[in-house]
């Protein structure tokens, strides 16, 4: 590293690239006194910190200043001047420099020409040796560098980025980053380019942009009908419960508990009805039953959930069925802060007897928790479970008639010791 | 926990903020008199770190602002840009600025930190406004948030290299090690793995090779350099160690976290330093949550007796207890009483989100076991809108222990993660299959060896049923063929005593040893890569081991060679250094853990999100 006088001040007076220079003695030594200064307004800080206010002190980012750690100075000084050391250094031609040292020196920071780059082998192998540079910076340098228009239109350089995807990839981003989408466009209808970018969608991704186009034009329908109803004020559900946001470019889900909510009696027919929605969008059953339960549980419409949970066998008879786990539909009830009887009844239906009892307990099911140790027939746990319910209550009757039946003692003995360690 | 007695003195980092500091007064020096300056939003904590308000003032800064995109509004003849090296910020100070219509004339320069880049020139140059600005770097590469924890602060990292392929930062990542290298150095042996890692451990060593190292006595021995895609699986697990599950809930920024008016019970949030000067915290940030309560209670019960002192003191004995021991006690007290504060909240948002069921899913699908289940249960996390973050964490979680999604699941997944949450999140699922953290599984790729030697002794008929009764049964995962080769699933049936962890595992319940850590621990362990050739093959290569080229002579067992610097390229969480804290404490090593930002399964998937074009 030799230093020649007269080209260092050249690159001073001319670079655009400041650089720090430590050559100045008088330079170096009103720093360290910066430094000094800097470290002691920190000190002065670190005292007044241990305030017991301390956590109220906020600097202008509004966070707590300061730092604790103590510093050494000498090793400071040790160490700094050759970390600050200029990056630039003195001789800086403009000159024929080879492909790799024009990478190089550009990773420095330093002017370059990129004249003699003229010819295709030459602006590639300007390219590679960015690339195996690993350095980004340097990578979209080059397409910016080499001018982007004059590249596009050369069709020939451009089809041999194809098999250099990492700079391909810096282009793209690039261009991503400035928001040139007429340039990201042209290069999308290059076809080696799809494999690259994701792009354009597969059939079956077009069927979930079809699918919400249809959703768009639905939302728009809903949206001004209901605008209108809820001004016009005379639909009662809307004035009690008034919509808190528009309904346009929600999620599909989200509109489909937006029409359980205010349009859930409609027939299939309408465009709002829930069961239509369901059709329309291939809604699976689950989805469509955890949707249509939050939100008539919020509207605690009980008797809708008791219908939309029971099913008709060809004899007539009902039965209690759900896509979702029980279990899970008292949770949601729960959460919605649904009654006792209510959740008791939904309860009452989760078929594991550990889960059912633990939930039973847990929102105090009281008639739950006695049928099912009166059906495992155990003497004990329906003795403590009577210290837990009210005192003189319907539940403490029912346990201790429970109790004084004569049949249910006698059973009791006979599968006391069974039941003694399962639990 | 028993600390060896031995435990090597970490080196003094906070050289490296005073470094920041000189230089970037230094900075400011260049513009002398009054200037006004903007701040990037994101640098604004970093930049409290190193310089308060009152430095910056002594060097005539006079009103600051922050970059909010908006108007430029200020009267000083001189204004000064902090920001990153981005294009979108560089657009807005030409944008904001009207100077140039207005005729008028004031004194502009950006400072670009931690480098500038071309590309932000290039805005500058296509402005016409090349040569009016004056352009700078503050190479100010690395933040210490702790004894034991350097920041590169620069989660943008994580995107830019494995999402968009742009390898912009790796030269940063190579300068940033460089200094380290340069201050604390020379290092004996450089390992690694992953694709940036090595490019990072080039860029690096060609830096070596420009300048000249003096020979020093080196306080690092060794490195290892680790890219995120080697590991998404720790990252995607709930933390529930005490560091990491602050970091999920409350988010830790920049070292320090904001509690809420639920946890300071009063209308008032407070801001907290989070870091071995707190003394409560030191001792609970590595310990399971589970523990947490416990130890914060016999404290209490401490301080309590502490105070309690005072009781039949005479004067005298009273002003000493006043003089020496109430501040600190009073310190401790309010300590205490925010991270009691802490854990009630955290209590309070786990249990509302049935985190014991969200944590048995994930252990279950660590496992292996009950797939079935766990794909019901996110499907039911879905259908209920719950989370979108979470929804895709566990989907992940699912895709990458399971090696892809069985065709049927993720058409029906995705559908219905769509419906719930929007179809922009077609966008996010593009993202997430290109990093393979979200995949389908490709037909074909069940067929194992054992099927097809079986499908030659049998005839078609037969050999395809076969098939589908082995499809589910000889997955080719690698997740799994890792998790047996390493052990990283410690067998389920064994009782796991928290509070006396065994091993690395106790930072997810005792159910999962974080793979980045077992590795490094591996390593470490046969000092080169060696006997771990079908581990490395699983995680496509890219592993390397070097030795320091600045003849550093391997002092045996110096004090310097037991210090490692771990760095994370894409970002590490709290619960992986809570592990190589407890491997050091083991081993009689001290770790560093460098990284290009702390990172948690929220930031993660929310840096791959592409429903905000």
């Amino acid at each position: 590293m030799m230093k020649n006088k007269p080209d260092e001040e050249d690159y001073w007076n001319s670079s655009k690239f400041k650089a720090f220079t430590f050559d100045d003695e008088d330079d170096e030594f009103s720093r360290l006194k910066e430094s000094k200064q800097a470290v002691n307004s920190i000190r002065s800080l670190v005292e007044e910190e241990d305030d017991e206010d301390e956590v109220e002190k906020v600097s202008w980012s509004g966070e707590p200043v300061g730092s604790k750690t103590s510093l050494s100075e000498s090793s400071v000084k040790l160490y700094a001047p050759e970390l600050r050391k200029p990056k630039s250094e003195s001789k800086d031609y403009i000159s024929d420099w080879s492909p790799e040292e024009t990478i190089h020196r550009m990773q420095q920071g330093k002017v370059v020409s990129l004249e003699r780059f003229r010819s295709l082998q030459d602006k590639l192998l300007l390219l590679d040796f960015s690339v195996r540079a690993h350095d980004g910076n340097i990578i979209t340098a080059y397409f910016l560098i080499i001018d982007l228009f004059s590249f596009l239109c050369s069709e020939v350089l451009f089809r041999e980025l194809e098999s250099r995807q990492t700079a391909l990839r810096h282009f793209i981003h690039y261009l991503t980053e400035i928001r040139d989408h007429r340039l990201l466009l042209e290069l999308l209808r290059r076809d080696f380019l799809k494999s690259c970018l994701n792009l354009p969608f597969s059939p079956e991704e077009s069927a979930h942009v079809q699918d919400h186009y249809t959703l768009l034009e639905r939302q728009i329908i809903i949206e001004a009908t209901d605008r209108l109803a809820e001004h016009a004020g005379k639909v009662e559900i809307f004035q009690k419960f008034p919509r808190r946001a528009s309904i346009l470019n929600m999620p599909l889900i989200t509109t489909l508990y937006y029409c359980c909510f205010y349009h859930y009696n409609e027939p299939e027919g309408t465009y709002s009805s829930p069961l239509n929605i369901r059709h329309t969008f291939r809604i699976s059953e689950k989805q469509y039953f955890v949707t249509v339960l939050a939100a008539r549980a919020k509207l605690k419409a009980w008797s809708d959930l008791d219908a939309l949970f029971t099913s008709r066998n060809w004899l007539g008879f009902t039965k209690k069925k759900s896509p979702l786990s029980f279990h899970r539909v008292v949770d949601i009830l729960q959460k919605n802060s649904a009654p006792t009887q209510v959740l008791q009844e939904y309860v009452g239906l989760v078929d594991d007897a550990d889960l059912r009892i633990g939930l039973a307990q847990k929102h105090k099911c009281h008639d739950i928790v006695i049928n099912t140790y009166r059906d495992l027939k155990d003497r004990q746990l329906l003795l403590g479970y009577r210290g837990k319910v009210e005192r003189g209550s319907a539940e403490e009757r029912k346990i201790n008639d429970l109790l004084d039946s004569p049949v249910r003692k006698r059973r009791n003995y006979d599968h006391h010791h069974h039941y003694q360690h399962v639990t | 926990l028993a600390e060896l007695a031995d435990s090597p003195e970490l080196p003094d980092f906070s050289l490296l903020k005073r470094l920041a500091r000189d230089q970037l007064i230094y900075l400011l020096e260049q513009l002398p008199g009054k200037k006004d300056l903007f701040i990037e939003a994101d640098l604004m904590s970093p930049l409290d770190r190193i310089a308060n308000v009152s430095t910056l003032k002594q060097h005539e800064v006079d009103k600051l602002y922050k970059v909010e995109y908006k108007p430029i509004i200020s009267t000083s003849d001189q204004v000064c840009f902090l920001i990153r090296p981005r294009i979108q910020t560089v657009k807005w100070i030409y944008v904001a600025n009207a100077d140039k219509a207005a005729g008028k004339f004031r004194r502009y320069k950006i400072i670009f930190t931690p480098q500038k880049f071309y590309a932000c020139e290039a805005v500058l140059e296509e402005q016409g406004l090349f040569g009016d600005v004056t352009t700078d770097e503050w190479a100010f590469y690395l933040l210490p948030l702790d004894d034991d924890i350097i920041s590169l602060e620069l989660p943008e990292f994580f995107r830019d290299n494995f999402l968009a392929g742009d390898q912009r930062w790796v030269r940063t990542v190579g300068s940033a090690l460089h200094l380290l290298h340069s201050i604390y150095g020379p290092f004996s042996k450089i390992y690694g793995i992953g694709r940036c890692a090595k490019m990072a451990y080039e860029s690096w060593k060609e830096q070596v090779e420009e300048g000249d190292t003096k020979a020093r006595q080196a306080e690092i021995g060794n490195a290892f350099l680790i890219d995120r895609d080697v590991d998404y699986i720790t990252p995607l697990c709930s933390q529930v160690v005490y560091e990491g599950l602050v970091d999920d809930i409350f988010r830790i920024k920049c070292g320090c976290v904001e509690f809420g008016h639920d946890v300071t019970s009063s209308d008032k949030s407070v801001k907290v330093m989070l870091n071995s000067q707190d003394k409560v915290f030191s001792e609970i940030r590595n310990e399971h949550f589970s523990n947490v309560f416990s130890f914060l209670s016999q404290k209490a019960r401490n301080l309590q007796t502490a105070y309690d002192k005072r009781r039949g003191m005479d004067i005298k004995q009273m002003k000493t207890f006043v003089s020496e021991e109430l501040k600190g006690l009073k310190q401790e007290h309010r300590l205490l009483s925010l991270h009691i504060g802490a854990c009630e909240s955290i209590m309070k948002k786990k249990t509302k989100q049935d985190f014991q069921e969200l944590l048995k899913t994930e252990h279950s699908l660590l496992e292996g076991f009950e797939i079935r289940e766990c794909i019901s249960f996110i499907e039911e996390h879905i259908n209920r809108q719950v989370s979108m973050i979470e929804s895709l964490r566990l989907l992940c979680l699912l895709s990458i222990t399971e090696n892809g999604l069985l065709p049927k699941d993720f058409r029906a997944l995705k559908a219905q993660y769509l419906q719930s949450y929007g179809v922009d999140h077609l966008l996010t699922f593009a993202n997430l299959r290109q990093l393979g953290l979200l995949v389908e599984q490709q037909p074909g790729e069940t067929l194992t060896v054992m099927e097809s030697k079986v499908g030659k002794l049998v005839n078609d008929k037969t050999a395809g049923k076969l098939t589908d009764a082995f499809s589910s049964l000889a997955k080719k995962s690698h997740f799994r063929a890792l998790s047996r080769k390493l052990n990283l699933v410690p067998k389920s049936d064994e009782e796991y005593d928290l509070r006396v962890p065994r091993d690395m595992a106790y930072i997810f319940s005792g159910a999962y040893i974080p793979l980045s850590c077992k590795l490094i621990e591996q390593v470490l362990e046969r000092d080169s890569w060696t006997g771990l050739e079908e581990v490395t093959k699983l995680l496509n290569g890219h592993e390397f081991a070097f030795t320091g080229s600045n003849g550093a002579d391997l002092r045996a067992k110096s004090d310097a060679q037991r210090i490692i610097l771990v760095m994370f390229l894409g970002g590490c969480t709290f619960s992986e250094i809570s592990a190589l804290r407890f491997l050091g404490r083991e081993r009689g090593y001290k770790f560093i853990v460098v990284t290009t930002a702390i990172t948690n399964s929220s930031r993660l998937i929310e840096a791959l999100l592409g429903n905000k074009v």
